[in-house]
């Protein structure tokens, strides 16, 4: 019912339209333009008017009289507004919407007052029956509602009131839902489709087919840089590692294996027909004299003096000399003296101690004539005497005491072992000590004196050391044993005297000498046991067990009293019969060395007591002879004489025995018995032999007699040694106990200084150096005291050169004895001569006349021959024209013959012609060295030389001094016949 | 070539001289009065170090010649003196 009602209101509507468009299409006309221009804003259903004054009155509806704006309303007839718009028509404010109005279906309009001009016009007419009603009705009810609702929203604020629901009021909106909605008019048309059916099912081949050929058969996406990933690289991390390549090589060397190869080459030398040549060519002549002159200057410098001589050191060496002479004396140094032992007994030895310094061995003999010894024999024997040991640090007390069997005269110490002494007894026995025990002693008291002297105060007892081993009365001197020597440890000799090589390097062998003309020689070793029977052997098993009583060490327990010597000199004497009686000798230092070089095995480990026991005598084949050794020996006798012999035997022809030889010099030079026979310590062949009164030094090899030879001294000398430290040096005991000091050097014909040192005649001298600075020398006197001296400096420090000129100074003197020995016999001979001469004489005692004329004779023809020659000299020289030559004849014929003696250069200068006579004797009378001589013999060649060299100068001086020359001959002849040198006749002006 | 001997002879005849040699350029002996092993020995050693000393001389200045050299040993004097073709060694003992 709803729905029908708005169709019909509009077409209702478009009806009264239609019709007041219809009816009033005149008057409204003018009037519809102008209500239709301003249609915006109003719903359809109204339509604005604006009404004349004329209109509202005839319509009673003035504005604001009739409609006010509480009561706008007023129905409106529509034949009312029909009239007017038929009386007025175009004028009537109806005519724009005459049609409408005409539409209108019922009879009354509804025109509303629009005061507040909401749809622009003060009045507009509605234009439908549903908006009339709905204005009248709602409006009121709204005006009421209005009113209501203020009332009810004044209320409302204080009651909420839930809404009310109304009916739904269709306003054509379900039309338009009718209108838009779907709704079938007819059945729904059906379709079916499907594929054939022979496709179906049916199977599907594949097949390959090129993009390419089709257009759009494949897309391609190329790449490109995306520019919004191009990022700038702000840091990079970059690592290296650096690695060798591994690298194969090789190389090939040679092998170079040792190969014995040589080579020899030979200086090239010229032939002897190349060295012709060379020596014929020009070219070396020339040479040769070239150089002559600058070779012979030089040698002579070289001659003359020493360029590289370095004066300082001998300056130094001449200082030191003579600062020394500020000490020359020999200044005491020690004495010893035991009152017991020593006093009023003769010193006859010293020695002393090889190895020990400090200690010196003193042997003592009593002084007695042989008929006292023979009274007092029993009385010796109980005493017997000593051998003491003294040392530096003890002066009171010996340090040892070695008990002799009798006076002792000579000992010494075994080289090779200095505990071994070896002592010659005055009744012909050799004495054997060994003191191996008491070394300790000895050394003891060097380091510490005080402990011994302690000792020595306790015990107070010195101790005695027997003597181990003597030597068979029978056997031995038959005298007193005067010299007794050990030979050295590097040779021992056989049974025939032929030095051999001594294997164990120990001194075995002793050489003694008596009076009793022999020199013996001993072995310690004990013989070969070939002559011993069983017996002895036996005994000596059972003496063993009792041996040793007063401890003695039986180091020589095999030879003690059998003991003989393996050989024995004779010394027969030369030209006559008869011995000579040796009281000293000399063996040649024979320290050689042993052919193979070995050095000595040090047999330091030598078992006490039992090495010389058991050291064997070899068999003389195994040992190798040594033929380097001298085997001569120089002895002097009783009677003062030298005797050069040779201790190797000889077999004698006849009767094959061995015999010793014959001595092969003697020279008889001192008056009584020789004292010392010593060699020097720097020359191995110098000796000295003291002999009572004098002196000699002899060379060995030098047969004419000594080479030095003392004057005779006053007083006896009783002994003489060599320094030690200075070749030109030894010393002379005197029997008045004083000592002369010979310096070779200094003088020698008197000594360089003597001094006294005892009371008593002095017996033995021995020097030792302790030390570089302290040499100290032992005089022993006939009084039992043992003097030590310091010997000054001056006598035992030694100049470099003082060997070489000593040894040039018997050089010279050796030279001497040649001379004159040489000159004996051209003496001899001329005597012969002279002997002869006198003889011819006796029978032509006329020719010596005849002779001295025809020497004149000789003379004179020489003395022109060399005016010729000097007038030749000078005239090629240049220096004499004719004039010169005039006058020189002239000053010569009255010329004197003068010899002038220039001993500065000790050559004779003979002159002849005038003015060199002239020019030498102003040079000599300058010098005041002159002597004038006549002179005849004007040949000598040398004189001719200086004449020819001085010549030059002679002439100048003459032409110079012609005047003076006339004075100082004739001052010449007055010195000589002043002097009476010459007669004046032979100084003839 | 008497001249030769004789002058040699002279120096030969001066104290202490032990020896005198005559040697070649090249150091090869033609005069001697030393024994054959001691002359080789010598003109050899004596003609190298003169020929080193000449040179030296020379290398200072070249106008420069070596004359004569004396070697002043210990024992000896050792002389030598020198031309083009010939070196004359002369030793001698000066302490006699």
């Amino acid at each position: 019912m709803s729905s029908k009602r708005p169709k019909s209101k509009e077409a209702r509507k478009s009806k009264g339209k239609d019709k007041s468009n219809e009816t009033n299409p005149t008057p409204d006309g003018g009037a519809l333009e102008s209500v239709t221009s301003p249609p915006t804003g109003h719903p359809d259903y109204i339509f604005p008017l604006v009404l004349t004054s004329a209109t509202q009155e005839l319509f009673g509806c003035r504005a604001d009289e009739d409609v006010t704006g509480e009561n706008p309303y007023k129905l409106l007839k529509k034949e009312d507004i029909i009239k007017d718009m038929k009386t007025r028509a175009s004028v009537s404010d109806f005519s724009p919407v005459k049609q409408l109005v005409l539409d209108y279906p019922e009879d009354e309009l509804l025109l509303v007052f629009d005061r507040d001009f909401t749809y622009g016009q003060s009045f507009y007419l509605v234009l439908t029956v549903e908006a009339k009603e709905n204005i009248l009705k709602p409006s009121v009810e709204g005006d009421e509602e209005q009113m209501k609702e203020e009332e009810v929203e004044e209320e409302e604020m204080i009651i909420p009131k839930t809404p009310v629901s109304h009916p739904w009021i269709s306003l054509g909106s379900e039309q338009e839902i009718e209108e838009e909605s779907v709704t079938e008019s007819r059945p729904r048309l059906r379709y079916k489709i499907s594929p054939l059916l022979r496709h179906c099912g049916a199977p599907v081949c594949f097949s390959d087919r090129s993009a390419l050929d089709e257009k759009e058969g494949f897309v391609e996406c190329p790449s490109y840089q995306d520019k919004s990933f191009s990022i700038r690289e702000m840091e990079k991390h970059t690592a290296i590692q650096a690695s060798c390549d591994t690298k194969h090589s090789s190389t090939q060397t040679l092998w170079k294996y040792p190969k014995n190869m040589w080579t020899q080459y030979e200086p090239r030398e010229f032939s002897p027909e190349e060295k012709e040549h060379h020596l014929r060519s020009e070219h070396l002549k020339n040479f040769i004299t070239s150089v002559l002159i600058r070779f012979e200057i030089s040698l002579q410098q070289n001659y003359i003096t020493d360029v590289f001589c370095d004066d300082w050191t001998v300056l130094c060496e001449d200082d030191g000399m003579l600062a020394g002479k500020t000490e020359t004396q020999l200044k005491e140094y020690q004495t010893f003296m035991d009152l017991h032992f020593s006093k009023e007994k003769t010193i006859s030895h010293v020695h002393w101690h090889p190895t020990i310094s400090g200690v010196i061995a003193v042997a003592m003999t009593e002084r007695l004539s042989l008929e006292e010894r023979i009274d007092n024999s029993t009385k010796l024997l109980l005493n017997p005497s000593y051998i003491l040991f003294w040392n530096f640090t003890d002066p009171i007390n010996p340090q040892l005491q070695l008990e002799c069997p009798d006076d002792v005269l000579c000992f010494q110490f075994c080289p090779s072992d200095p505990n071994i002494i070896a002592g010659g007894c005055m009744n012909g026995q050799v004495v054997l000590w060994d003191i191996s025990a008491h070394v300790e002693r000895l050394q003891d008291t060097r380091s510490s004196s005080k402990n011994i002297s302690n000792k020595l105060d306790k015990n107070n007892v010195t101790p005695v050391v027997r003597y181990c081993a003597v030597s068979g009365i029978e056997n031995g001197h038959k005298a007193p044993i005067t010299d007794i020597q050990w030979l050295p440890e590097t040779f021992e000799l056989s049974k025939l005297g032929i030095p051999v090589e001594n294997p164990s390097r120990i001194s075995v062998q002793l050489v003694t000498c008596a009076p009793d003309c022999s020199v013996l020689f001993w072995d310690l070793r004990p013989p070969r046991v070939v002559s011993h029977s069983l017996t002895d052997v036996k005994q000596k098993s059972e003496e063993k067990p009792l041996e040793n009583p007063h401890g003695v060490p039986n180091t020589f327990k095999h030879l003690n009293l059998t003991w003989k010597p393996f050989i024995r000199v004779s010394l027969p004497k030369i030209g006559s019969s008869g011995e000579y009686s040796p009281l000293k000798f000399s063996l040649r230092d024979n320290t050689v060395d042993s052919p193979t070089g070995d050095k000595p095995p040090q047999n330091t480990d030598r078992e006490e007591g039992c090495g010389f026991a058991q050291l064997r005598v070899p068999s003389a084949k195994q040992q190798k002879p040594l033929e380097n050794i001298s085997t001569k020996l120089y002895v002097g006798t009783e009677e003062g004489e030298l005797v050069y012999t040779d201790w190797k035997m000889e077999k004698d022809n006849d009767s094959g025995r061995l015999l010793s030889t014959k001595p092969i010099h003697r020279f008889p030079l001192h008056d009584t018995l020789v004292n010392t026979v010593s060699r020097s310590p720097f020359f191995k062949d110098i000796i000295l032999t003291v002999g009572s009164s004098s002196f000699a030094i002899w060379k060995e090899g030098v047969t004419n007699g000594p080479i030095l030879m003392s004057a005779f001294s006053k007083k006896m000398l009783t002994v003489g040694h060599w320094s030690l430290s200075r070749p030109a040096v030894f010393f002379i005991g005197k029997e008045d106990g004083s000592i002369e000091v010979w310096d070779l050097l200094q003088n020698t014909h008197k000594p360089s200084q003597s001094q006294n040192i005892s009371s008593a005649g002095i017996t033995c001298i021995r020097t030792s150096s302790i030390s570089s600075k302290q040499h100290l020398l032992a005089v022993s006197d006939c009084l039992g005291t043992l003097h030590i001296l310091q010997i000054p400096w001056t006598l035992r420090r030694s100049s470099n050169s003082e060997k070489q000129i000593v040894r040039k100074y018997l050089e010279k003197e050796e030279e001497r004895l040649e001379y004159f020995e040489k000159r004996q016999i051209k003496h001899e001979k001329e005597k012969k001569e002279m002997e002869a001469e006198q003889q011819r004489k006796k029978t032509e005692p006329v020719l010596p006349l005849k002779q001295e004329e025809e020497l004149e004779a000789e003379a004179l023809k020489k003395y022109e021959q060399f005016l010729a020659l000097e007038k030749d000299i000078l005239k090629n020289m240049g220096l004499l024209n004719e004039m010169e030559d005039s006058s020189d004849i002239h000053l010569r014929a009255s010329a004197a013959d003068f010899t002038v003696y220039n001993d500065d250069i000790s050559t004779i200068t003979s002159m002849k012609s005038r003015p060199i006579k002239g020019h030498l004797f102003q040079a000599a009378n300058q010098k005041a060295l002159l002597d004038i001589k006549g002179l005849w013999d004007m040949t000598g060649p040398i004189a001719r030389l200086s004449c020819s060299q001085m010549l030059t100068d002679a002439l100048d001086v003459y032409h110079r001094e012609q005047v003076s020359l006339r004075t100082h001959i004739c001052a010449a002849r007055e010195i000589s016949t002043q002097n009476d040198i010459y007669p004046a006749e032979e100084c003839r002006v | 070539m008497a001249e030769v001997e004789d002058t040699l002879k002279r120096i030969q005849g001066i104290n202490g001289v032990i020896g005198t040699i005559v040697v070649n350029a090249e150091g090869i002996p033609i005069k001697t009065t030393l024994d054959n092993s001691t002359t080789v020995q010598y003109a050899g050693l004596l003609h190298q170090l003169t020929m080193k000393a000449r040179s030296t001389v020379r290398d200072i200045d070249p106008q420069n010649d070596l004359t004569f050299l004396r070697i002043r040993s210990k024992k000896h004097e050792i002389m030598v003196s020198t031309d083009k073709e010939y070196l004359l060694i002369v030793i001698q003992n000066p302490a006699e």
